[in-house]
């Protein structure tokens, strides 16, 4: 087995195989996620929980991987670009409101980041880790950049917007019943805002336009993050 | 495709320039997205320039972060150890976010409508 492993490892650590393996586990991701339409099992997290043990299997280290699929890490930026024009589209949901929906999304920003940081730091996490949580309510390439600007592991913010999207989605329906809100915007607003994609696809489920304004409020909340990070690091 | 392509690569190259210049104080890509929605909505550019290959990339934009989710193999250890303090801290967080935006919003709109009865 081992010497076996030592003849095939230039060909598993090519380029064409690793990147295979992304598209193919990712995949296998969305079949599962389609089919068992479980909100846990995202694409994202069960092609990770594929790749990871396949590295430590085989060898491979981390670095060399990364190298080897450089070019989707690069698409992160181009990415997060193109969302300025998904921004564009929904405008027309913005007429009107443009008072309401910024004032909105910045305290809803405000708040998030703060909360996040100061229950954290409470809880006894360093430095590195608060940084990382930080943006954890923006889309991964937003939050990852952010991280990486902010001394926090961009990795790990993947991590955190993942389990953000996750329970933002589950409880962004019960939550919003509960405290009795049944403007569509606000609903939308608030699951765009707080589980960006993931909380998109909720509001999808309640009607078209929460699914449109919450994914407007993904684009707004991403840009208020932005601006407000770097001073809320000054704070901490 | 090359043309969207083209325009796509021009704001996130514009994004990085303008983040330079301001220290880098936010990132190139952020900027690139508010540069390309402030000149779809000011009418520098067409929509149609950059429509399909927005749409192709933003569709299957979660395909991108795999790389760097399966970074979290290096620091495997550092999150479990404070798995407990990143649950409390996100899930808090996050009831407070849904609760804020929906109760801003909704309060604008509550007083706009009685705003409206009161001049009606």
């Amino acid at each position: 087995m081992g010497k076996f492993l030592e003849t095939i490892k230039p060909y598993i650590s090519s380029e064409v195989f690793l990147l295979m393996i992304v598209m193919g586990s990712f995949l296998l991701g969305v079949y599962i996620y389609k089919r068992t339409k479980i909100t846990l099992l995202q694409p994202l997290l069960i092609s990770m929980l594929i790749i990871i043990p396949f590295l430590k299997i085989t060898g491979i280290d981390y670095q060399t991987f990364c190298n080897q699929t450089q070019i989707l890490n690069f698409m992160l930026g181009p990415s997060v670009v193109a969302l300025g024009y998904v921004l564009y589209e929904q405008i027309e949901y913005l007429k009107g409101n443009v008072v309401s929906i910024l004032t909105a999304v910045f305290t809803g920003s405000v708040v998030g980041i703060l909360s996040v940081m100061l229950i954290a730091k409470l809880m006894g996490a360093d430095h590195i880790l608060i940084s990382s949580l930080a943006p954890k309510s923006v889309t991964t390439p937003i939050a990852m950049s952010l991280a990486e600007k902010n001394g926090g592991i961009p990795a790990l913010t993947a991590a955190f917007v993942v389990i953000c999207g996750i329970f933002g989605g589950l409880v962004g329906p019960i939550i919003l019943r509960r405290i009795g809100i049944k403007s569509k915007i606000a609903q939308g607003l608030a699951m765009g805002s707080s589980a960006h994609a993931l909380g998109t696809a909720r509001a999808m489920e309640m009607g078209a336009v929460e699914g449109a304004i919450s994914g407007l409020a993904i684009g707004i909340m991403g840009i208020m993050t932005a601006l407000l990070i770097p001073f809320a690091e000054r704070l901490f | 495709m090359i043309k969207g392509s083209f325009y796509i690569l021009l704001f996130y190259f514009l994004g990085e320039m303008l983040s330079l210049l301001m220290n880098n104080f936010i990132p190139g890509s952020v900027l690139g997205m508010i540069l390309l929605f402030l000149s779809l909505f000011f009418k520098v550019i067409k929509p149609e320039n950059v429509k399909d290959v927005a749409i192709v990339i933003t569709k299957n934009m979660a395909v991108f972060f795999v790389p760097a989710g399966v970074g979290l193999m290096v620091y495997a250890e550092l999150f479990s150890k404070s798995l407990f303090t990143i649950l409390i801290a996100i899930a808090i967080s996050t009831i407070l976010t849904i609760i804020t935006v929906s109760l801003v919003q909704d309060n604008f709109e509550k007083r706009r409508k009685k705003g409206e009865t009161n001049h009606g």
